[in-house]
This record gives C-alpha cells, sequence and structure tokens, in this order.
C-alpha cells in the first residue's frame, strides 16, 4: 500500500472513529485530548485529512490504545490478503468482491477482516497439503516402486502357476525352473506386502489427522499434563475428555490414596515382581476393579511397566496405558481375544490370562468388569471393564494365549476369533 | 538382420519373461526378449519381429515412449504392438495394437499373440 512520508495509511480515520465509538467517547472529548479541534477530528474520521504520526501518537493516548493498533501492519497484512482472496475466488456470480471499499472494510469489520483471511489462509494450507498428500499418492517413488514390485509378482505367479496346471507334459527341467521361480516370487511377494503394510501404517500415522482419543491418548503417554495448557489436546473434545478422565481418577484417588496403595504393595511385595491384585484388594478391602484401575495408573513398585485398559460396555477404551512391548491397536480396533472383551461378558468374574504377542513377549493380565445403574433399577446398567497388564515372569507356567494386534494386520493362521482376513495372508 | 522372429518381447522382470516365452514357444511362435527401454528401438530395427510386446514400466525408457518412437520410425512403424500395463482398466497406450493388464490369464495372451500376429499362422 503507498503511503506518503509522514502520512498515516489511508483509511485510518474510520479506524480511528471506530475506535472512539467502540469506547463510548465524544468527538470533543477525544479532540482535546490530542490538542485538535473537534471540527478537524471529524475530518480525520471521515479520512478527509492525513495524519501525521505526531498526532496519530497523541491520538493514540486519547484513545487508550497505541500508535501499532491505530495504523498496525498487521491490518495491511490482512487487507493484502482479502485482496488475495477477491483475486483467488472467482465466484462467477452477479457479486464480484467491492475491491475498492477494502480498507473500508477491513477498518470497518477487523474482526469479520481478519476471519476472512485467516479463512483464507487455512484454506490455502489445506489446498496445499491436499496437493502433497495426493502427490504423495500419486508419486510417490517408494510407494510406486513397491507396487510394481507386487504387481510383478503376481504377474509371473499367475502365469507360472497356470503353465504348471495346465502343462501336465512339461519337461523335469521347466517344471524344476518354474517351480522356482513359484518359490522366489512368492517370497518376494510376502516381503513386499509386509513392508508395503508396514510402510502404509506409518503414512497414516503421519497424516491422518488425530481422532480426539488419540489426542488424549497422546496427553496419557505424556504423563498427563494440566489439560487446560497440554499442546497434545488440540481439539475441545479431547480437551474435555481429558479433564473428565482426571476427574475419574480423582475420585478414584479418594477411594484409595497413593499413600494406602504404595504401602500394601510394599508390603506383599515379593522378589520386587507384582503380585496377584485379588490379594492387594483382599487386604485393603477395596473393590477389585478400583484396585486394576488405581495400579495401573500409579504403577507403584513393581508395577512401573504395567498397562492399563479401561472400556465402556461397548467395548470402546475409555483410556489406554501400553506396557513395554505391548502394542496398543488403533483404538476402535483391537484382538477379540484379549481378556478384557471376556470380562465384559461376564461381568464381576475376575479373568486372568498369561498373553502372548506374535512377537512372543509376555504379559500377565487380569481384568474385571463392573456395573452402574445411572438409570436406576429399571433402566439398563451400563459396564465398564478393567484389564491391568505386566510382563510375566518368566517361570509363568500357564497355557499362553495368543493374542495380536487388530486382525487386519495380525499374523496368526486359524484363529478362532478372526473377524476380518489379514491382508498378510497365510505367508 | 535376423529373420524368422516372430515376437520380441520387451520386458524386464525375468520370471514374467520367462513365463512368456515359455507359453508362446509351446504356441510355436519364435521369441526373442530384450529387457531395457534406452535401446529397444534398436533391437526391433535389428531383429524385425512380426509382433512386438511391450511392458510400460521398463528401466532406461519406458514402453510408452519407446512406442511413440516406433511409430514414428518409418521402417517399422506397421508393427503391431501388445502393451503390457500395471494399470486395471482399458488404458489409452496411444499407438498400441492390444493392450494387456498384468496380472493377465495366459489364455488371454495366447489369443491376443494370435490376433494381433500378420497372416494369424506361426512360421515354422
Amino acid at each position: 500500500m503507498a503511503r506518503r512520508p509522514g502520512s498515516a495509511p489511508p483509511q485510518i480515520g474510520t479506524r480511528i472513529r471506530e475506535r472512539r465509538l467502540s469506547l463510548g467517547r465524544r468527538q470533543s472529548d477525544i479532540a482535546r485530548g490530542a490538542q485538535i479541534s473537534a471540527a478537524y477530528l471529524n475530518l480525520i474520521e471521515h479520512n478527509r485529512r492525513p495524519v501525521s504520526d505526531a498526532l496519530l501518537t497523541r491520538l493514540a493516548e486519547a484513545l487508550a490504545t497505541d500508535v501499532k493498533e491505530l495504523a498496525s501492519d498487521r491490518e495491511e497484512l490482512v487487507i493484502a490478503a482479502l485482496r488475495e482472496a477477491a483475486a483467488r475466488i472467482d465466484l462467477r456470480g452477479p457479486l464480484p468482491a467491492e475491491i475498492e471499499r477494502i480498507t473500508e472494510f477491513a477498518a470497518r469489520f477487523p474482526g469479520w477482516a481478519s476471519v476472512l483471511a485467516a479463512t483464507l489462509r487455512l484454506a490455502e494450507g489445506l489446498e496445499r497439503k491436499l496437493v502433497s498428500y495426493s502427490d504423495r499418492m500419486s508419486r510417490d517413488p517408494y510407494l510406486l516402486t513397491t507396487l510394481h514390485e507386487v504387481q510383478s509378482a503376481v504377474t509371473a505367479l499367475r502365469s507360472t502357476a497356470s503353465i504348471l496346471a495346465e502343462t501336465p507334459d512339461i519337461d523335469d527341467q521347466w517344471r524344476n525352473r518354474f517351480h522356482t521361480i513359484l518359490d522366489q516370487d512368492s517370497l518376494r511377494l510376502s516381503r513386499t506386502a509386509q513392508a508395503l503394510v508396514a510402510y502404509l501404517d506409518s503414512f497414516e500415522d503421519e497424516i491422518v489427522p488425530m481422532s480426539p482419543r488419540e489426542e488424549v491418548e497422546a496427553w496419557i503417554a505424556a504423563g498427563e499434563p494440566n489439560p487446560a495448557e497440554a499442546p497434545e489436546l488440540a481439539s475441545d473434545v479431547a480437551r474435555a475428555i481429558a479433564q473428565e478422565l482426571q476427574a475419574e481418577q480423582t475420585r478414584d484417588r479418594a477411594a484409595l490414596s497413593d499413600a494406602e496403595l504404595g504401602g500394601i504393595v510394599d508390603r506383599v511385595a515379593r522378589d520386587g515382581r507384582p503380585v496377584d491384585p485379588a490379594d492387594i484388594a483382599r487386604l485393603l478391602n477395596k473393590p477389585l476393579d478400583l484396585v486394576l484401575r488405581r495400579l495401573g495408573i500409579l504403577r507403584p513398585g513393581p508395577w512401573h511397566d504395567a498397562g492399563l485398559i479401561v472400556c465402556d460396555g461397548s467395548g470402546a477404551p475409555t483410556f489406554r496405558h501400553s506396557a513395554p512391548g505391548f502394542v496398543l491397536p488403533r483404538p476402535g480396533e483391537g484382538c477379540p481375544l484379549l481378556p478384557i472383551f471376556e470380562a465384559l461378558a461376564q461381568p464381576q468374574l475376575p479373568v486372568s490370562r498369561l498373553l502372548e504377542t506374535p512377537e512372543g513377549e509376555r504379559f500377565a493380565a487380569w481384568a474385571i468388569a463392573d456395573r452402574h445403574m445411572p438409570m436406576g433399577f429399571d433402566g439398563p446398567s451400563l459396564s465398564r471393564a478393567q484389564m491391568l497388564f505386566a510382563p510375566a515372569p518368566p517361570d509363568d507356567a500357564r497355557r499362553a494365549l495368543p493374542i495380536g494386534p487388530a486382525c487386519r494386520i495380525c499374523p496368526r493362521a486359524g484363529c478362532p476369533a478372526r473377524n476380518e482376513p489379514s491382508i498378510l495372508g497365510p505367508v | 538382420m535376423k529373420p524368422g522372429i516372430d515376437v520380441l518381447l520387451i520386458e524386464d522382470e525375468p520370471s514374467i519373461a520367462e513365463a512368456i516365452r515359455f507359453i508362446l514357444s509351446r504356441e510355436g511362435w519364435r521369441c526373442a526378449q530384450w529387457s531395457e527401454g534406452s535401446e529397444a528401438i534398436q533391437q526391433i530395427l535389428g531383429l524385425r519381429p512380426r509382433l512386438v510386446i511391450l511392458d510400460v514400466m521398463l528401466p532406461g525408457r519406458d514402453g510408452l515412449q519407446v512406442l511413440a518412437q516406433l511409430r514414428a520410425t518409418p521402417e517399422i512403424a506397421s508393427t503391431p504392438v501388445l502393451v503390457l500395463t500395471a494399470q486395471g482398466g482399458p488404458l489409452a497406450a496411444e499407438g498400441a495394437s492390444m493392450v494387456l493388464a498384468k496380472p493377465f490369464a495366459n489364455e488371454d495372451l495366447r489369443q491376443a499373440v494370435r490376433s494381433l500376429m500378420p497372416a494369424g499362422q506361426p512360421r515354422a
């Protein structure tokens, strides 16, 4: 924007007028404070007189604001953004933007003007992101190469397998040759498929905006800092969930204090290994569900590596904290064999299992579901299940239950609990 | 110039090339193979195959560029070209006589070669 030396930007008068009106002051009051006549201020306010920098300083003082507010570059930025919006967004309609009144608009409605400018910036940011994601999908060299590998292996496998099937009289040398190809290309295919799954998973983590539930999990992993300030909680929904979680934890802590739980855990500790949580509950004379939750949150002494999952009656997780080596699935996905779901199906009955992940890590898990009747005797009762788990001691001799990640990426063949075919397939 | 080549297969995947050569040889076609794009035209000019089977994804120079150059080279411009593509569905490969999507059924390959081959019969 052109600016004559010693003068303020055009339309500054409008801003001065808006400021004065917002304070509910009269022209004569402000004019006196700025040592000018009311008539002169009136001319300034209608943009008929330029304002020198010295006068602007006095006016700013009289208006209890500062010069930057009245003649800020920020407004010029807003105006530039508005100009750009008007130029870029071709309405193709009968209502073009009133470009000639752009400074007046920005000055009269600074809030709306910034909203509009911010919206444009947001739209531009999203547009850039969209372009980069679609670029990535269509031009990502790793993805293209890997997909090409898959297609080549499949093509070779299909042709070779058909040859073997449709040529019964094939001579031994060729048969051996094609068997070798089948062997090599099926191996190549399974390796490539695994690499692709791993790659796409990482891709997802990076580009999919986190759901409020995932934000809350990031917040839990960060040690539950103050929800009002936690950078992990980007959305209002996530902040509300976190606050509710903290309220629940406060209620739990009131029912079983850190000192009380820590004292018992120390007393029953055996060789620094976790003991049966039911023993702890009995000694404390407290409900088992409370003890499981408190052990999973406080993680005293031998429980320092413990994880905790709490879910509602629909199986939706409300709290998840993992243990080292225990990979939590994305929220909404999970192994149907986890004891937490077994507990959910038979409330009040404790479930204890030795779990083994596909990587061979073993965990001892304790789960129990409790019920609440917030809708009274006639209403449906609500269930909540909690599962506490910790690395299993090497001498845990129970038969291990083979669990996995979400079925979609679980390698366990022939699992009776599978709810979706695995994209890893039978390798 | 080597006479008597029916099919020149331009394909860089050894397993696929081997399968295709086997399938076509069993049909009586005489096949040669080349595995990259940059010298593909010289190979076609040298061998003068009756039919070219051309993969799209080739090292050196992609199959569609090879195809464009072939159509622009008078001595070989009329050679029928069967394009193998990784893309599903009909693909507009300009200048292709026919397009076969990978993975393909061996029978579709046999039929495509039979229908594209000038005069239609093995020379042998």
